[in-house]
């Protein structure tokens, strides 16, 4: 076994008198992906950013390569061969791909000045090197994918002789397939020698790629496994602290009568002629790539873009759904995608966040009761299980999790026959997410019908009764809970007309 | 119990949550509020302690009355600022209000006439306003720095620059007394604490904060962002309009001028007093205890033998230390 490239010992941290970090110890061997896990707020981020010379232990010793370092900042670090790719990218949108990976250390001719065909032509090799033959040097990065940006990231960490590459969430905004993409980059890297230190909350990856996995919990450590030796049940139970009894947790409702009927639904170009049911109780799922019309569709029954022609049916009655305001009066409601954009106001309280879309409620006459308003909003935090100091706290200041209970509770408050819910559990740690979908189990045998959208294949597959899979913003399959397997839908996702779809 | 609209078993409870006590809740609401009170009070006390006849009552009364037409601009201007967009055209347009009003008094309209008008004027051209901000999109500083042009060119034009005199003495309210004190005072504190009131307690003043703070959210949350944007101009129109009355009716004439920068003053009012230049915080208790503020540091300036020309200097200090600590307090919580 070869030794370890970079070792952590005893690092801890505090930040205003909260210990953040208490006594890790982690390494990472060249040749090796070892995997960080851990809830948000765990101490994740705060070990990497060790790692990488933005924070400075209070305590504890980084030996790299065997010397012992103290990094006072990320030139340090880098120095050291220690490069790390965050989760929001940074680079320059005006620049070119090569401007933007040799930005810092050009490479200079005799005289001086930059040696841009020497910059080109290594920004390609490198590229070449992560099997990125389709990506133009000189194109500006502001007209790249997210998953090409993150290449180009990459493209720069290598540039700088990084022996450690450390990935922060390398997958979250990424759809499946730029994921595989992406995976196959790493495993390339791993043998290429390089160590790297894979964060995510993706089960799926972390079984794939890594050697080692280590579990952080409350800024302590956990432990560290062999990646044979431990398996997802055991991995999520030391991130959380308590066993989970089933990763999607499918509460059996009765599913009863349509609820809603979609005939023939159009908008622009992402809704075209779309046509399903939704009854009472039934979790239906969306499925598709991103690009596919999934959001566009959500957007169009919930009225923010009014459909341009077809029928929506409403418990058996046409409606017209105009603004979001109407579709919400009808008893629709949509936990949007981006909850930071779309789903609340952050500067505010959780308070006034959950009764902001049923005022009326706790209204008399023009004057909010504002009793019953916090009595609402304090059931709510209770029973959605929101972690905070108080209902006065503003929602900014919560976890993703947390935050994304508070938009759900914002639209529980409004009684909705039919739930919309853009990738539920998108940034969202394990445990919360877990928790969301015992909510979601809990509605559905209340008689809520549930539309649900979500990038995660073993989400949708996990807690969906129907699936509803879209590309190029037409409904390309609709399978059963049994006949959905990960194939099926994958083909689905990828077909261009509907084929045998009912 | 069944207050939430569906039940749900408690996931994992969580006790120990409850409303935060009174005073904390005091202090976190109504915070930059607390440090303008606080400053009005300890320049009372330094300013009376070198000259004590800056705490006479006919001092007092002449800068409170003098200036309350700003505060309650400075309402209708909180409003907007709340609701993310700004006005800079409320010094022209109370020009052009209090113009239409001194010509109606001199014409022999009744006076109620002669006192409607600017605020039903004021509230027609700023529906114009809003309809242009929320309907055709086109940014607020925009369109009423055009708004602000045209009234300023028109008013000249029209007036030639001539001073409307020989007002009716009944016009003149704001020189009369109710219960002893000022009509512009009354005016100011009653108007305050209704506009505190609706917009702390209402469901339409609640919804003019989610729009500051997030338009975006606000509108998939089922809010009617563009006829509240209209509405909430509207009303900054007729806060526009009562604060002309006041203006209009100090003085025996009318100048066909209002003091200069006043749309400036009325803004920094609003900022000054806790009202976030970025949208969706702030109260109009802020704003009316920042002109409070501005008058008594004015006069202040006079009593302990300051040039006044100071006064700017200093509300130009205030104006950047208040806006510095709105972003580090947004820091703090992004």
């Amino acid at each position: 076994m070869t030794a370890p490239y970079v070792s952590l010992t005893g690092m801890s941290k505090s930040f205003v008198g909260v210990k953040v970090l208490k006594d890790v110890s982690f390494d990472v061997r060249p040749g090796e992906v070892h995997a960080l896990l851990g809830e948000n707020g765990a101490g994740k981020s705060t070990l990497i950013k060790m790692m990488a010379g933005l924070y400075t232990p209070d305590a504890g010793t980084i030996v790299v390569d065997g010397k012992e370092m103290k990094f006072a900042s990320t030139r340090d670090a880098t120095a050291a061969g220690i490069a790390t790719v965050y989760q929001e990218l940074l680079l320059f949108p005006e620049m070119t791909v090569a401007e933007n990976v040799f930005l810092g250390h050009y490479p200079r001719t005799a005289l001086g000045i930059i040696d841009w065909p020497e910059v080109r032509a290594r920004t390609r090799q490198l590229l070449d090197q992560l099997d990125t033959f389709d990506l133009d040097v000189d194109t500006k990065v502001l007209s790249l994918s997210v998953a090409q940006r993150q290449r180009v990231e990459i493209a720069k960490a290598l540039s700088k002789n990084a022996r450690v590459l450390i990935m922060d969430e390398p997958t979250a905004s990424l759809v499946e397939a730029d994921v595989q993409r992406l995976m196959a980059v790493v495993r390339q890297l791993r043998e290429r020698g390089v160590a790297i230190v894979y964060v995510s909350h993706r089960m799926s990856e972390i079984f794939a790629l890594a050697d080692r996995v280590t579990v952080l919990r409350d800024g302590a450590h956990v432990g560290t496994r062999d990646i044979g030796e431990v398996d997802e049940r055991e991995l999520v139970s030391m991130m959380v602290g308590r066993p989970i009894d089933s990763l999607f947790p499918k509460a059996e409702a009765a599913i009863g009568e349509t609820v809603l009927e979609v005939k023939n639904l159009n908008h622009g170009r992402h809704v075209r002629d779309i046509s399903f049911a939704l009854r009472k109780g039934e979790i239906l799922g969306i499925a598709g790539l991103v690009g596919s019309g999934r959001t566009e569709l959500a957007l169009t029954l919930f009225g923010m873009t009014p459909a341009t022609s077809g029928e929506i049916l409403l418990d058996g009655k046409p409606v017209r759904i105009a603004s979001p305001r109407q579709a919400r009066d009808l008893g629709i409601a949509y936990v949007p995608e981006d909850r930071g954009l779309q789903g609340l106001v952050k500067s505010m309280a959780i308070r006034k966040n959950v009764s902001m879309a049923s005022i009326e409620g706790v209204s008399s006459g023009i004057f909010i009761k504002a009793g019953a308003e916090a009595q609402r909003a304090l059931d709510a935090v209770k029973r959605l299980g929101v972690r905070c100091r108080s209902i006065a706290q503003p929602v900014g200041e919560l976890s993703g999790g947390n935050q994304q209970k508070v938009v759900i509770a914002k639209w529980l408050q409004t009684n909705p026959k039919v739930l919309i819910l853009d990738e539920p559990t998108r940034g969202v740690d394990v445990g919360a997410k877990a928790e969301i979908h015992t909510i979601m189990g809990e509605l559905v045998k209340q008689g809520v019908a549930i539309l649900m959208i979500s990038s995660e294949l073993p989400e949708v597959l996990g807690m969906s009764d129907r699936l509803l899979v879209m590309n190029g913003g037409r409904v390309t399959g609709v399978l059963d809970r049994a006949e959905a397997t990960p194939e099926r839908v994958g083909a689905a996702m990828t077909r261009l007309e509907t084929g045998e779809a009912a | 119990m069944a207050m939430t609209g569906i039940d749900l078993p408690p996931v994992r409870p969580r006790t120990g949550l409850q409303r935060p006590g009174a005073l904390r809740r005091l202090v976190s609401d109504y915070g930059q509020e607390l440090v303008v009170l606080t400053a009005i009070v300890a320049l009372f006390i330094v300013v009376t302690m070198v000259n004590p006849r800056f705490i006479s009552t006919n001092n007092l009364t002449s800068i409170f009355a003098g200036n309350a037409y700003i505060a309650v601009a400075a309402i209708g201007m909180s409003m907007v600022i709340i609701t993310g967009h700004i006005d800079v055209s409320v010094g022209a347009l109370i020009g052009v209000l209090a113009t239409i009003s001194g010509t109606l008094a001199v014409a022999g309209y009744p006076v109620w006439v002669a006192w409607f008008a600017p605020v039903l004027v004021g509230m027609a051209i700023n529906s114009v306003i809003g309809v242009l901000v929320a309907y055709a999109r086109i940014p607020s500083i925009v369109v009423t720095l055009g708004a602000l042009s045209i009234l300023r060119g028109g008013l000249i034009s029209v007036t030639g620059g001539t001073w409307i005199s020989g007002l009716p003495p009944e016009f003149l309210i704001a020189q009369k007394r109710l219960l002893g004190l000022p009509v512009p005072i009354i005016a100011m504190v009653v108007l305050t604490i209704l506009a505190a009131l609706w917009m702390r307690y209402s469901a339409f003043g609640r919804s003019l904060y989610a729009i500051g703070g997030n338009p975006e959210a606000a509108l998939a949350t089922g809010i009617p962002t563009e006829r509240r944007t209209v509405a909430v101009f509207a009303i900054h129109g007729a806060f526009a309009g009562l604060a002309t009355i006041l203006f209009a009716t100090q003085l025996q004439v009318i100048q066909s001028t209002v003091p200069p920068n006043l749309e400036l003053t009325v803004i920094t009012a609003s900022v000054i007093g806790g009202v976030s230049i970025l949208g969706g915080t702030g109260t109009v208790i802020g704003s009316t205890l920042a002109t409070i503020l501005f008058a008594t540091i004015g006069s202040a300036l006079i009593f302990v033998n300051v040039s006044a020309y100071w006064l700017r200097a200093v509300i130009g200090l205030l104006i950047l230390a208040t806006v510095l600590a709105d972003m580090l307090r947004r820091r703090g919580r992004a």
